[in-house]
This record gives C-alpha cells, structure tokens and sequence, in this order.
C-alpha cells in the first residue's frame, strides 16, 4: 500500500526541527537535526548570532519549544537590545520561562591555571539553565570564546567534545557558532566536534553592495540544497531565498487575462497573455515600455484585480502623471487600493534585498499581476549571471503563486534577434520587442512578438501607435517599396485613396463612351434595316408585278383560247 | 557537601605583610579527583601560608547549580580570592604550588 509505504519512509528519515526562519527549513528539507548540535560558522558580522537568536525565538514563539542562549561574547542586556530591532522581545520571553539567558564571562587575565581542570562549570550551568525551563534548543555562541580565556589546548578539547555527546544526550537541539578561521570553517576546528549539520554564512561585498550568502555544507543523513542561498537580514529577522525551488513545478492556468490593448491580444490569438506567465517587453530608449506595462496594469485593476508596480526608474506620481497623458488614469486604481506604485533606485540596496522586498510586498498584497520597469538597472547592482539567478528566482516565485509577471527591459542595441542584456528571454514565455524604425526622416515604433509560448501568435510587424487616447497597433503598410509606417503609410494610404477615385472617374467616361458608340451602333444598325427593307420591298414588287403579268397574260391566253374556238362552231353552222 | 572552614582571625602573626583577613572560596564537583586534589592542595597551602588569617568556604556546584550562572562559573575546580580586592580566580587543582601562591598574591 503506497500510504504505508510513505510512512515508514518519513519515520525513516531523520527527525528535524524547524528553525522558522523563512526559507531555510525548505532548503534543509525541515530544519536541523532533532537532537543534535548543528554548526553555524562564518565571519565575523555574517549573522550567526542573529541567526541562532531567531532560531531560539521561534522556536520559543511558534514552535514551543524553549530555549537556551549561551552567550560567550555578548552580555543578555546588549543582546536583547540588538535584536529588539528585529521584532524580538527576549525580556518578555525570559519572563515568561520561555527562554533564558546566560552570558558567559571569561577573561584570560583574572584567570590563573594551576593545574588539570574540567568544565563542569559550564556543564553545570548549562543544564541547570535547560533543566530550569524544560529548553528543547540551545544555542551556544560563540563558544571559541574559551579558547581565548583558557590555556590548555588538550583539556579543551576533550572537553567540548564531551560537551557535544553531552548535548546529544540531553536531546536537545543546538547551534554552536564558529567564527571562521584561515583555511578551516572555524578557528578551533569545532567542524571535527559537530559532524552533524554544519552551515556556512558569508558575507561579500561586490561593487560596494553586499550580499550575504548562506551555504549548508554537510548534513548527514538528509538531502539538502547545496547552492549558495543568499538570504537577508531585515525587520522581519532572516529570510533565505532559495535561488531555485527545488523543483520545477508549478500552477499551470490556460486562462488568458488581457493586456489592455486589444490589438495586442489580437497578436497573441485573441485573448492576451496566459495567467501566470512571464512576459518581457524590451526595445530601445522611449519605444514606450513603460506605456506598455501601464496598460497591462490599468487592465487589471480593471477586472478588478490587484497589481504592484515596482519602478526602478520613475517616482510613483512621475508614472501617474506622465501615463495621464495618454489616457490612463492611474490614480483612481491607487485610491481603490488595486494598484500600488512602488519605486526603488535599483543601487539602493543588493538585488537579494531587492527580491526580499518584491517578495514581501507580493506576499502581503496578494496581486495577480507584478510589474519591474525596467529590469535592466538591476545590472548596476549585479553581474549578469546574478540578475538572471535573481530573475529565475522571481519568475519561480510568481508563477508558483500563479501571478502574472511583466518585466521591461532596455535593449542597447537594435539589432533584433541579439539577446536583452539580462539574458532572461529564454526564461519568460512571451516576449514582445517594441523598436524603433526610422526611415523618411522620422522614428516610429514597430512592435514584434519574439516568442509566446503556448500560443498562436502573430509573426507581423505592427506598428506601435501612442496618442492621447492610449495605445494602439495597426498593420503596418506592405507595398511595392517594402514596409512602410508613420506618414509614409498615411501617405500610401491618401495616394490609395485619390488613385481610387480618379480610377472611379475613368471607368465612369469610359461607361458613357460605350454607351454613346452603342447608341451609334444602334442608329446605323436601324438604318441598314430600313435599307435592307426597302430593298426587299422593291424586290417583292417585282416578284409580284411578274406574278401579275403572268396571270393576266394566262389569262388572256385562255380568253383568247375560248374566243378562237367559239369562232370555229359559228363558222360550221353557216356552211 | 558544603563545608564551611571559618579559621580564628586573632592569631594573625605569620600573616604575609597584607592587610585584611584572605576570604576563599573554592568551588568543587562532588567528589571528583580534581576537587579532592583541589581541596587538599588548597588546605597544604592556606596551613602553610595563610595560618589563621583565612576563611575559606567550599561549595559543590552540583548541589548549587544556580551558582554556577551567577559566579560565572565554567571551568572546576575554581579557586576565588573575593578578599582582599581585586577579585583573583584560579582554575585547577592547585597542583602547581607556585601559581596558586602568585595567584593568591603570596609569591615569596
């Protein structure tokens, strides 16, 4: 039975506890290691207090589960301060027993060793501060601290190792932090100690922007992702975004949604883009992107549904203003709470906190349809590859919550078929490139649908048409001279227009010529019948006149027959 | 096991030039061989070196676990000279003879 067989299969796996920190329990397959110690090591100001902190936090809030804080550098007070920024109240929690806190002092000088010595000390505490609150978690940061205030080496060591079996023990999670150290994860090499689960966090800086990285380096026993997982540190604790969703799977819809142009829905078979799929309109400076990506909001806000706008180059009253002029009152849609213009100078911060903030909005607003105008600035924050990874990463993201995504993109080049510098038209299922075409001494916009995926679309050149009333595309006249567009095909179309009527002209002479020699022909063929009759009749006349002279010259014969035969009995009776 | 030594702070004759009485406090694991070792080398030295001029208090952690927080207690066995100030702390089993003594500010 598959059921059962699922079962046993999760009883199989190892046991893991949830960390709560948003994103890293789906790139570990459920958090750390139920019962174990976990490494966390990085540089100094990676986030590895931070990180066990929340860790701690929420599993005291949401998990209940208490925990205990060890901390070997930092002292409770100047601890909760620091992460009252993030939200987190630990003197409340420690009121409540939820979690508790010990701060480690140790200082090298007011410490002389005069002979062999063990850390039950620290044993002691430990499980009087777990055993006190019933502690589920246990952090211990940064406990290389005691190799700074303790002498011999050996007894350290030994020690910590006991302290880690001890820790497994107790079953109690734990997170040790190391910091790293020239050519090992940690100073100390605790990564010999805690084989477990060990997780790397970095922090680099390129091109004066940072990024902070997080990397799962070993974890026995379970499948992890193993990329470089940049993750954030904001108001909201730590995110960590996975650079793809483990699998490629999502929500897919055969619903269309409309672009706002019905022309353009027109191209693309009819009906617009398909719900959820990623669309790129690039072309060069001023081919009207940003008009376009306008139009696709106003429409949705139009079926009522909600869409945020991220502008990396304009104010939100700049757009609202500046797309009044053609007709699409942006306004109305920010009042009824459909639209929400957000802008960023891309430089402001990283592209990870880029992506965090898009995410966070998104999650919040819940929109259908997300807007980036234009993407191609992110590049002054990122290389190439890493505003791809950022786009995948977003494209995942979107379409797995089934939202529809439109990106700009400025192309520097006119050459059509080169790629958009962010490389991402092979990620997005419909790409439009709006160009200039320049010809008779002015520039007009041509609009071509590169790719759309899963649909019929057209394979013709529109022209782009911006006015005051709003966009629109029109075909694009194909005559004898090639592709005409702008006043050159206004003109082809007058000169159609005028040849038109001078052709009507023509053929109405011409109708009248004929109807002229017709009516010639007609008269001289009346007249050649008249002839022709009077002809025939002087020719019956004779027939008849012959006929006439015939009979009467018969009869005369006869008369004269009759008389000569009367004459001869008169002539017999007298004799 | 909590023993309490309060030593007689009249005969302070051999006392080293320091003023003041030395209050001690030494901090054991039950019966483990470090805090056995600890608490007889403690005794040698304060018979040899503090005579009379000493209180010392042992505590075993085990049994005050809540100290071992508010003490800031890591490593056992821990020597604490809370009289005269400053505050000294030594870790071990006071094997080495000559430490604890400079330790305890009795270097002769």
């Amino acid at each position: 039975m598959p059921s059962k067989s699922n079962k046993t299969a999760l009883k199989a796996s190892l046991p893991k506890t949830p960390t709560g920190i948003s994103g890293l329990d789906e790139i570990t397959g459920g958090g750390l290691p139920k019962g174990r110690p976990s490494l966390i090591c990085g540089e100094a100001g990676s986030g590895k207090t931070l990180f066990s902190i929340e860790f701690i936090v929420r599993g005291a809030t949401e998990f209940g589960e208490p925990g205990v804080i060890m901390t070997f550098e930092e002292k409770a007070e100047e601890l909760e301060m620091n992460v009252t920024s993030l939200g987190f109240d630990l003197k409340k929690l420690q009121k409540e027993s939820k979690i508790r806190i010990d701060h480690v002092h140790i200082d090298r000088t007011e410490i002389e060793e005069t002979g062999e010595y063990d850390l039950d000390g620290l044993f002691i505490r430990l499980g009087y501060a777990i055993d006190s609150i019933g502690a589920k978690r246990v952090v211990l940061d940064t406990i290389e601290n005691l190799f700074a205030g303790l002498n011999n080496l050996g007894i350290l060591r030994a020690e910590l190792r006991r302290l880690f079996g001890w820790l497994k023990e107790k079953g109690v999670t734990a997170i040790i932090t190391g910091e790293k150290g020239e050519g090992s994860l940690t100073r100390q090499g605790l990564e010999e100690y805690v084989s477990d689960c060990v997780i790397l966090l970095d922090h680099r800086v390129a091109n004066k922007i940072s990024t902070r990285l997080l990397r799962i380096i070993k974890y026995r026993g379970s499948l992890h992702g193993t990329n470089e997982y940049p993750f954030l540190i904001d108001e909201d604790g730590i995110s960590v975004l996975p650079v793809t969703s483990l699998q490629l799977q999502g929500i897919v819809s055969t619903q269309k949604v409309s672009s706002g142009i019905p022309a353009l829905d027109n191209m693309l078979g009819g009906k617009g883009f398909y719900r959820g799929s990623s669309i790129l309109v690039s072309g060069t400076a001023g081919t009207g992107k940003t008009s376009l990506a306008a139009f696709f909001a106003n429409a949705t806000c139009l079926r009522k549904e909600r869409c945020i706008y991220f502008a990396f180059e304009e104010p939100p009253l700049q757009i609202v203003r500046n797309l009044q002029s053609i007709g699409v009152n942006l306004n109305t849609h920010i009042e009824s709470g459909l639209l929400q213009i957000h802008s960023a100078r891309p430089t402001l911060n990283g592209l990870e906190m880029h992506l965090a903030a898009i995410h966070k909005k998104v999650k919040a607003f819940k929109p259908r349809t997300v807007i980036l105008d234009p993407i191609t600035n992110l590049v002054t924050v990122g290389t190439v590859s890493e505003v791809k990874s950022f786009l995948i990463r977003l494209i995942d993201f979107l379409q797995g919550e089934n939202i529809t995504v439109l990106f700009t993109a400025l192309s520097l080049n006119t050459v059509v078929n080169e790629q958009t510098d962010e490389g991402v038209s092979s990620l997005v299922d419909v790409w439009l490139q709006v160009r200039d075409i320049e010809s008779n001494g002015e520039r007009n916009r041509g609009m071509y649908i590169m790719k759309s995926r899963g649909m019929k679309h057209s394979n013709q050149v529109r022209e782009f048409i911006i006015t005051d009333k709003g966009l629109d595309l029109v075909d694009v006249y194909l005559g004898q001279e090639g592709v005409l567009i702008g006043s050159a095909r206004e003109a082809q179309l007058l000169s159609e227009t005028t040849g038109a009527a001078l052709r009507t002209h023509a053929l109405t002479q011409k109708d009248k010529e004929i109807q002229r020699k017709r009516m010639v022909l007609e008269a001289k063929i009346s007249s050649l019948q008249e002839e022709f009759d009077s002809v025939q009749d002087q020719l019956n006349k004779v027939y008849v006149e012959e006929d006439l002279k015939k009979e009467i010259m018969e009869q005369n014969r006869k008369q004269l027959t009759q008389l000569r035969t009367s004459h001869n009995s008169d002539h017999g009776k007298r004799k | 096991m909590r023993k309490k030594e309060e030593q007689d702070l009249n005969d302070a004759g051999n006392s080293p030039p320091k003023e003041g009485a030395y209050v001690l406090r030494l901090f054991v694991t039950g019966t483990s061989p470090n805090s056995i070792r600890a608490i007889n080398n403690l005794k040698q030295i304060c018979e040899e070196h503090l005579q009379n001029n000493y209180s010392l208090e042992i505590i075993d952690v085990y049994q005050q676990a809540a100290v071992a927080q508010s003490e800031q207690i890591i490593a056992l066995p821990l020597l604490i000279r809370k009289q005269p100030l400053p505050e000294r702390r030594l870790i071990g089993d006071l094997s080495q003879t000559e430490k604890v003594l400079k330790g305890l500010g009795l270097s002769l």
